[in-house]
């Protein structure tokens, strides 16, 4: 297809190294990337792959080593002068200014002008025509804020793309997309590398990297530890380098952990584990079935797909510590009945817009309700304030970490144990010990890659921000507590940490709405889940009867044309 | 198909023209001489100097900074001018060029020390507040008479149109207003002050020239501080350095008032000249009313309550959220979930 003769190296890197206090988060590594191929780095988190990046492009500065682009030694010393070398970059957080509209943030800096003054109107209709390429037609004139965070990220994508360069890097560009906007993403990627272009990609989805990828450079605690060729190196393999232990080895030790902790007839092996969704399977994201040696097909590896708990059978109701009657807000959610149970894990599943977040936001009283009451400890309650949920021992975990999740300056530790002691009141505080324990413990369990609890949280990688938020609303031991995307940027070893987590704080008989947009997460974690279409709650699925395949019936139902479209 | 449809980002603007409408209606039914085109004229050339160095702190705040040393450096202005004309007998254009030079050093000054040595804006400018004054001092303890025929016509210049005079300090206002006006909305300068108001970490990794625009920002705050200064000579010719003690804050105010938001990004700088004009007419209805001066302040303070209540309630609302934003080519297979 591609003719071979293009695949000449774009961009090498020699001995790279960056030291941050207290961490080397890339030793001396080396990296190439070539024209018309696209370009993987994977790492579990913390592994150095942001940083390799932002060094690259001068985000950061580099404590040694050498760049060279097209033979030519570069040392870029802002991202400006990148981006004026041919490197265009989507960062891992979406970086765009949200007070401004879409078109000016996909044009900013480099604005076409007329007559020495900047062209709206031409910025408008390209910018317009730059989404298209995505298959995105939203109103580019309004304001970025105002849409869903997995617009902004197409945004953002939609810029890199545009600006015509010789290099692309796009850094977890996917994290919040859905099944249909990974795949026009990988359609666009597809042509700019048969067009030449070198394309560097990162991701924590495996399904994603063999279906778009060319060549694998894997990092591991900031060393490179090989490149190779997508197609000789199997999951297992990868997987291997990437945690730096033998898959054997894990099966055994999750084995022996998985007895130790559950009377369960029914022991994981990480054979299970990959197949049932902490590696996502093809089902959902990426190409289609078949394949990879580890995407077994999650029907057959269970006959009940949700975890034995000891909470019981799982058809007797636990009572009820939340009761949802015609609960609704017009223009957000349609009313639905809720009624949850101690220890009971719920999922919420739906297409993009279906109302799952907004679901949330409505029984944790971010957006007050306009018809309906919420009924907790036999209590009728109006909720107008989170804070009135808080009290109550609700606790909402949201989807946007970067502006409703960490307090960048403070430390891991009071990131932590922030909820715990915001429920204790404003003067009772809890010791330092007990802080530090707690800390600590989440640290270990969560595998956070950290020099210590008292770093500051905004020095950690993407993925391990992520893990403190959720350390913070898993210690603050609610009863009930939300989570929302609790997963996105996390790697494949905590991903399963995570979900182990959840799933013991059930135990405890703590109640949990689990929102994914990775079907097999819902399905393995969940009791019971909520099928939701077009801001209303269409169907429930029990225990047994929870599949992928049932939730998407549930989601075509009456409406096959809608998705098939 | 065009839709009349009023942007968030454009409801603090609209509400201020409301605002400034509604009180020069009102004040002109209470005190009908006050329609007068005489009047009107007066209360542009009277607000120019406020208005010329609010305009050049709208930009600062939307780069998401603070000036505090503006009405200092205003006063800086009036010394040395005045002092250089008198004293040192230098040509006026000259001491004109020369004291915008200092405006420049001093916005320079600041900048310099909160980009490359990341310092607080607020701290910054507020040691220039000090530094600036202490110069003005240091020129001379007390007023500075400027009695060259020069401030003479400098004050009486303008265009006459018929009974109505337009001063110099409304033509040069109007000028420094569609100078900024244009810098803001049709230039990458401009665009960028926005961007960086908006996210200053976001801008830098866009690839935005964020250190030179900073500082650039805080130059032009310098310099239209300075014009500001000169501006009032024509005026009161003298320089003292007590002028403008505490000014820095209506500057602010006019800026806030104009539906700037203080921690940047958002705002208009045609706001800012609506916000100074609001501040005027207050004042003139005070004035004209013989009331007590008390109240200029009182408003002032009522109408900065109203203005930032207004823009944290508009911050948290959130138009009726439109969805079905996408052209949906989905296989019965894809199963996109997200909310
Ligand atoms: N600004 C910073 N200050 C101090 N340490 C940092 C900083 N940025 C990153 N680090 C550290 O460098 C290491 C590598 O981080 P990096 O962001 O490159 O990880 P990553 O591979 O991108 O992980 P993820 O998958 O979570 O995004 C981490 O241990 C992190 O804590
Ligand atoms: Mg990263």
């Amino acid at each position: 297809m591609r003719s071979e003769s293009i695949k000449s190296p774009l961009l090498q890197l020699q001995k790279v190294r960056k030291i941050f206090p207290g961490v080397l988060a890339l030793d001396d590594v080396d990296f190439s990337a070539r024209r018309g191929e696209i370009h993987a780095i994977m790492g579990e988190n913390g592994a150095g792959k942001s940083t390799l990046i932002k060094v690259l492009t001068g985000a950061y500065p580099r404590d040694g080593g050498r760049m060279m682009l097209d033979g030519a030694e570069i040392a870029p010393r802002s991202p400006q002068e990148a981006q004026r070398l041919g490197i265009s970059t989507v960062y891992q957080e979406v970086n765009l200014i949200p007070s401004l509209s879409v078109a000016e943030n996909i044009f900013l800096g480099r604005q076409p002008t007329r007559w020495g003054r900047i062209d709206w109107r031409q910025i408008r209709r390209r910018a317009q025509a730059a989404l298209e390429r995505l298959d995105l037609s939203i109103d580019v004139g309004r304001q970025l804020s105002s849409y869903s965070i997995a617009i902004q990220q197409m945004v953002a994508i939609a810029r890199a793309i545009d600006i015509s360069a010789r290099l692309l890097i796009l850094d977890e560009p996917t994290s919040s997309l859905d099944a249909n906007e990974v795949q026009r993403l990988f359609a666009v990627m597809r042509k700019l590398r048969d067009e030449g272009m070198a394309i560097i990609f990162v991701s924590h989805f495996l399904d994603q990297i063999y279906a778009i990828t060319d060549r694998i450079t894997v990092l591991r605690n900031g060393r490179l530890i090989g490149e190779y060729p997508t197609s000789q190196l199997s999951r297992q393999d990868l997987i291997a380098r990437m945690m730096g232990r033998e898959l054997a080895d894990l099966d055994v030790q999750l084995q022996q952990e998985e007895s130790g902790q559950r009377d369960s007839h029914q022991s994981i092996s990480m054979r299970d584990i990959i197949g049932r969704g902490i590696i996502p399977s093809p089902g959902t994201r990426g190409e289609g079935h078949g394949g990879g040696f580890l995407s077994t097909p999650n029907q057959s590896s269970a006959p009940s797909p949700a975890l034995p708990r000891s909470t019981g059978g799982g058809s007797e109701m636990p009572s009820p510590i939340l009761r949802a009657r015609s609960l609704g807000r017009s223009g957000s959610i349609q009313p639905f009945d809720l009624e949850i149970g101690a220890g009971e894990v719920i999922g919420l599943a739906g297409l993009l817009g279906s109302g799952r977040s907004e679901m949330a936001r409505l029984l944790f009283g971010i957006d007050v309700a306009d018809s309906g009451d919420i009924e907790i400890g036999g209590r009728k309650r109006v909720f107008r304030q989170p804070r009135q949920a808080i009290a109550l021992g609700l606790a909402f975990c949201p989807e946007d970490r970067k502006t409703s999740g960490i307090i960048p300056e403070l430390s891991i530790r009071e990131n932590i144990v922030l909820a715990l002691q915001a429920r204790g009141g404003l003067f009772k505080s809890l010791s330092r010990a007990r802080q530090d324990e707690i800390a600590s413990g989440y640290i270990k369990a969560l595998g956070i890659a950290t020099p210590s609890a008292e770093q500051s949280i905004g020095n950690l990688s993407g993925g391990n921000q992520q893990k403190a938020i959720l350390a913070r609303w898993l210690a603050a031991d609610p009863r009930l507590l939300i989570l929302d995307e609790p997963t996105r940027g996390i790697d494949v070893g905590a991903k399963a940490e995570i979900q182990k987590l959840v799933l013991s704080l059930c135990r405890q008989g703590t109640a949990i709405v689990f929102i994914s947009s990775e079907l097999e997460e819902v399905v393995r974690v969940s009791d019971r889940v909520l099928v939701l279409r077009d801001r209303a709650l269409v169907g429930q699925l029990r225990g047994a009867a929870i599949s992928e395949q049932a939730i998407m019936q549930t989601i075509a139902q009456e409406r096959p044309a809608e998705v098939a479209r | 198909m065009k839709r009349l449809r009023l942007d968030q980002r454009h409801v603090p603007l609209a509400a201020t023209l409301v605002v400034c409408v509604l009180l020069y209606v009102l004040t002109g039914l209470q005190y009908p001489s006050f329609f007068s085109p005489l009047v009107l004229a007066d209360l542009f050339s009277d607000n120019a100097r406020l208005d010329i160095a609010a305009l050049g702190s709208t930009f600062v705040i939307l780069s998401g900074g603070i000036d505090l040393s503006v009405a200092s450096v205003m006063a800086l202005a009036t010394m040395f001018m005045a002092t250089a004309v008198e004293r040192f007998h230098l040509h006026p254009a000259i001491a004109i060029v020369l004291t915008l030079f200092v405006g420049c050093g001093v916005g320079y000054l600041n900048g310099a020390l909160i980009h490359f040595f990341d310092l607080p804006p607020f701290l910054v400018t507020l040691a220039t507040l000090f530094l600036a004054r202490g110069c003005c001092f240091l020129i001379s303890m007390s007023p500075v008479a400027a009695e060259s025929p020069f401030f003479q016509s400098f004050g009486e210049a303008g265009l006459h149109l018929g009974t109505i005079t337009l001063h110099l300090g409304t033509i040069v206002f109007a000028g420094v207003a569609i100078v900024c006006i244009y810098a803001a909305h049709l230039t990458r300068f401009g665009r960028t002050v926005y961007a960086m108001g908006g996210n200053e970490q976001a801008a830098r990794l866009m690839g935005l020239a964020v250190g030179k625009t900073k500082v650039l920002v805080y130059v032009f705050g310098g310099l239209a501080a300075a014009l500001a200064g000169i501006m009032a000579m024509a005026n009161i010719p003298s320089g003292d350095p007590l002028n403008y003690l505490g000014q820095e804050l209506d500057v602010i105010a006019a800026v806030v008032i104009g539906g700037t938001v203080l921690t940047g990004g958002v705002g208009y700088l045609a706001g800012t000249v609506l916000g100074v004009l609001i501040l005027g007419i207050m004042q003139d209805f005070i004035t004209f009313g013989n009331r007590d001066a008390a109240w200029t302040q009182i408003t002032t303070g009522l109408l900065l309550f109203v203005f930032v209540a207004m823009q944290t309630v508009l911050g948290r609302w959130k138009p009726g959220q439109r969805q079905k934003l996408w052209t949906r080519r989905t296989s019965t297979q894809s199963i996109g979930i997200t909310s």
